[in-house]
């Protein structure tokens, strides 16, 4: 691929491997034209891969901002078609506590019904009887069209659509220049992040969609964007408490969201203004643990005593409006800059703001600008058009049903993680089916496939293609067996450097959350690697691969 | 409120911390690859099935309910109970006829026991074996003989006498015992009579119910086991101890109650015990005494069944066989003899079973024992076929070694 990326001119080139930028890309690509997608780290790396995973209905905005609701309820009934096997159609609640204002629930029910979201007051009774996980003190409920995502495989699948539709793509490769000439931005300098090697790639336009890294992407070309950092905190449970949504009926606040999502369920978020030299280092404190769960035990009273499986944060990439320079204007909507006109830099574009469920949107309204740009009149198809994955799901449900009988769990656990596409994983010998993560039934065949496939450099790459180490014991069964498979195709050496740091970055998310039986987890699985295969502080090397995830 | 207080998870699999010990201790994941194991059974797989029901793995019936994973389980993992329930909860297969004619061993029971000298020879014919073998029990298994006088008709005869003892306690004597060997009834009124208890008739009594809570007979468990509860109840309420002879019908009545079939028995849990404990206890206390006869010599292995492991009570056996002077003790391993219950006489788990059991056959062969003492009388049919040895409650050895007359004076009794 080297060799022929090298005198190749793109039409495009977008910058950022989250949910907007691989949407970007599959936007452009679908419309026809030459596109390259070059993420720094991995897919997934940044905000996108550090949310709820929440299908939004929009009701949460309903009240406070009108667009975005309508944006959010538009954008859900599109991807429940296009992503179905991304998407878990949960259905949601908005409850109502006996300390919280019963009149607000009226005027947030008007308000779904103005922004077009299907809101439904139901008896608490029934909202008990339909999710038993709710707290039994509730004086109001209202069912929503709320879902969860996974923002992983959403991302996943927009990448291989991408590709399927000509696109070229690099993962960590960080842009280090916005390459100029006569005021125009004709390309970037990137450098292999694993390498360090250094190439240039030439493109008539080029998309910013590096998410909060943005700001320091612009900068590249001497634009000032406004951004600012928000962080915000979430805590995952070790399993399914709830099977719907269950927000809390009152203005946004923190921690008033539990989302079910695959087999765990998330409670988040806390809200703080960060600096942006900090975006790199998001621990969660304590503070914000204490309030996570004194808010999520309101929700949900077992939350009091389910386990916690891990702490993580991500960075809102919220923007300041334009027009106005002092920022307090903070929008929550999409946010599409054209530098020629803004700045006076012509083919650089940065499309940031927006939300993980107006991904798509944002990706079509920067493709617009892009096909603008370049004269060409191609359509949007990505509203209609299943990504990958979601093509065949509902053809033929008699189907599925037969298939289940003779499938072992881990298959089945592969079949909606990767929908149609597990049709690809080869079950060729017993190994194959045999898992590898037993925690999340990841199964040989399935990591293969994922290296083969989906663009794996790493063990935590593998991690957010599958779901390798996402389970109750946060990688210390399958860690090692997974690098194992992984050293077959990188070597041993990289293969031992590559765990020690994957373990490091499943500690780093159980530490806010130490105590008890997670606790007693990391203990044993620091047993296994330092006394058993003594990994020991100092015995392997860290290499720039993974030091940086 | 603290929140995280206790740290202790109402779902108990959250306890686990994949320290994956149970996967070595269970008996089944050696001899079958099919078989997911504890730990993947288990906490793992009840994760994934409160994800959705179609998680439900069909391997878990494989499981014996041995609950060896729970003895060796350092985090307190109800294993077995996690299994088993999710058996009950979501394979909806219904029982063949097979099932019910195993797991019903009081209707059998009473059927057979009516008409025992035909049934006998008629149930160990080639015919009959060719008949049950075509609907799923294993052509190797023999059904044990039935008696054609029931012991609880007898224990019914001699209540009257019973009662003129100075202490009692009341007999849950089960299926075994009543429809197929009543002597070792017989046995324990022997021995409990020589240390001054009469044995009574528990008001009413019905099967422990642990083959249909294997065969997913619910409902019928359920209300069985209601009855037993409500018996057990009277009987503790007579300030009466409730024995019994085998170590499965104890273990199900004291633990899987609650953990299975959701009963609360937790006012009686205490009441009912093995025969063996009791005497155990009786004699530590200083409350009774056994006195041997001095010519009694055999050579005896104890084999140490699941449920006796789990309830952590073979020391109470083999402590109580080692009192007998001329009894020369010669100690097995702890291991599955894999018949479990009804589980090793379906034709589809009899290759499993014996595979199971063969390095138990094993060693009792290298013991070279007169015979083996066990407390659970399917272990004694499997190790009898398998070993070829002769298999006895620790109470029958007992009652042979016993010195009645020494004994009762040793007791104060006339």
């Amino acid at each position: 691929m080297k060799d022929d990326l090298k005198n190749k001119e793109y039409d495009v080139i977008v910058i950022g491997g989250g949910a907007t930028g691989a949407g970007t890309a599959r936007d452009c690509a679908k419309r026809g034209l030459k596109v390259m997608l070059i993420e720094r780290l991995d897919f997934t790396a940044g905000a996108t891969g550090r949310n709820h995973g929440l299908l939004h209905s929009g009701a949460r905005y309903a009240v406070t901002d009108h667009e975005s609701a309508t944006e959010c309820i538009s954008e859900n009934m599109i991807l429940r078609k296009i992503a179905s096997h991304c998407v878990e159609e949960t259905g949601g609640l908005f409850v109502t506590l006996p300390e919280d204002d019963l009149a607000y629930q009226k005027t947030f029910i008007e308000a779904c019904r103005a922004a077009g979201i299907e809101a439904n007051e139901i008896d608490p009774k029934e909202a008990i009887r339909i999710e038993p996980a709710v707290n039994p003190d509730i004086i109001g409920a209202v069912k929503v069209p709320d879902g969860a995502v996974d923002p992983f495989r959403l991302t996943t699948a927009n990448v291989l659509d991408a590709r399927i539709h000509g696109a070229d793509v690099l993962t960590y490769h960080e842009v280090v220049e916005l390459i100029q000439e006569n005021g125009r931005v004709i390309g970037v300098k990137v450098r292999n992040s694993i390498s360090g090697e250094e190439r240039e790639i030439r493109g008539s336009i080029t998309v910013n969609a590096g998410g909060i890294w943005s700001h320091g992407i612009a900068q590249q070309a001497g634009i000032t964007i406004n951004m600012f950092p928000a962080k915000g905190a979430l805590l995952i449970f070790g399993h399914r408490v709830n099977n719907m949504v269950i927000n809390r009926c009152r203005k946004p606040a923190d921690a008033d969201i539990l989302v079910p999502g695959d087999t765990i369920s998330l409670i988040g978020t806390t809200s703080s203004r960060v600096p942006y030299d900090q975006v790199d280092n998001m621990d969660v404190t304590q503070e914000e643990v204490d309030i996570l769960l004194q808010q999520g035990c309101q929700l949900v009273p077992s939350l009091s005593w389910t386990r916690i499986l891990r702490a993580y944060a991500g960075v809102r990439p919220l923007i300041a409006d334009d027009s106005d320079p002092s920022g307090r204007k903070i929008s929550r909507g999409i946010v599409c800059l054209d530098h020629a006109k803004r700045d006076g830099v012509e083919g650089f574009i940065t499309i940031s703001g927006g939300k993980l469920m107006t991904y798509r949107l944002m990706a079509e309204t920067a493709a617009d600008m892009v096909c603008k740009k370049l004269g060409i009149d191609a359509k949007c198809t990505t509203a209609i058009d299943p990504l990958p994955g979601s093509e065949l799901t509902n053809e033929n449900p008699s189907d599925k049903k037969k298939h289940i009988i003779d499938m072992g769990t881990g298959q089945i656990a592969a079949r909606e993680r990767h929908g149609s596409l597990s049709s690809e994983i080869k079950y060729d010998s017993d190994s194959d089916d045999a898992l590898v993560c037993e925690c999340e039934q990841v199964s040989v065949g399935e990591i293969k496939y994922a290296m083969d496939k989906l663009h794996v450099n790493n063990l935590v790459n593998l991690r957010r293609r599958t779901r390798l180490g996402m389970g109750t014991c946060q990688g210390g069964i399958c860690a090692s067996r997974a690098a194992a498979i992984l050293g077959s195709k990188f070597g041993n050496e990289r293969a031992i450097s590559d765990l020690k740091s994957f373990l490091q970055e499943r500690w780093k998310g159980v530490r806010p959350v130490a105590w008890g039986r997670p606790l007693a987890e990391a203990y044993f699985t620091a047993w296994i690697y330092e006394g058993v295969c003594g990994m020991e502080k100092g015995n392997t090397k860290d290499s720039n691969i993974t030091s940086a995830q | 409120m603290n929140y995280q207080e206790q740290n202790i998870s109402a779902n108990n699999f959250e306890e686990c911390i994949k320290c994956t010990i149970c996967t070595a201790y269970c008996p089944v994941m050696t001899v079958n690859p099919d078989y997911p194991g504890p730990k993947m059974a288990g906490p793992d797989g009840e994760r994934y099935r409160l994800k959705s029901p179609e998680f439900y793995d069909k391997a878990l019936k494989y499981c014996l309910n041995c609950k060896r994973c729970e003895v060796s389980c350092p985090s307190n993992v109800k294993i077995g109970d996690i299994i088993q329930s999710a058996r009950i909860k979501y394979d909806k297969k219904a029982p063949k006829l097979r099932d019910h004619m195993l797991a019903e061993t009081d209707v059998m029971g009473t059927l057979a026991s009516a008409f025992a000298p035909i049934v006998n020879p008629v149930l160990s014919s080639g015919i009959a074996k060719a008949g049950l073998n075509i609907i799923g029990v294993d052509k190797h298994r023999t059904f044990p003989k039935y008696s054609a006088h029931k012991f609880s008709t007898y224990l019914k005869k001699i209540e009257k006498e019973q009662r003129e003892y100075p202490k009692h306690i009341a007999y849950y004597h089960g299926c075994y015992v009543n429809y197929n060997n009543p002597s070792l009834g017989k046995d324990l009124v022997k021995v409990l009579n020589a240390v001054g208890y009469g044995v009574l008739p528990l008001s009413k009594q019905k099967c422990c119910g642990v083959a249909k809570i294997a065969n997913k007979l619910i409902s019928r468990a359920t209300h069985d086991a209601k009855i037993n509860l409500e018996a057990i109840r009277e009987a503790a309420a007579q300030d009466m101890t409730v024995l019994a002879t085998s170590s499965t019908c104890v273990f199900t009545i004291r633990d899987e109650y609650p953990h299975l079939l959701g009963l609360d028995n937790s006012d009686v849990r205490s009441d009912i015990m093995l025969a063996t404990v009791f005497l155990s206890r009786k004699i530590n206390d200083g409350e009774i005494k056994l006195v041997f006869r001095e010519d009694y010599k055999k050579r005896v292995s104890y084999h140490t069944p699941c449920h006796m492991q789990k309830l952590g009570w073979a020391a109470y056996s083999t402590g109580l066989l080692k009192m007998i002077p001329g009894l020369e003790f010669v100690p097995l391993p702890s291991q599955c003899c894999g018949i479990a219950g009804t589980y090793g006489f379906k034709k589809e788990n009899y290759e499993y079973s014996q595979k199971i059991g063969a390095e138990l056959f094993d060693a009792i062969e290298v013991a070279h024992p007169d015979v083996v003492a066990t407390d659970c009388e399917t272990c004694k049919w499997q190790i009898e076929m398998s070993a070829g040895v002769k298999v006895e409650n620790p109470i029958t050895l007992i009652a042979e070694a016993l010195d009645v007359e020494a004994t009762r004076k040793a007791n104060g009794l006339a």
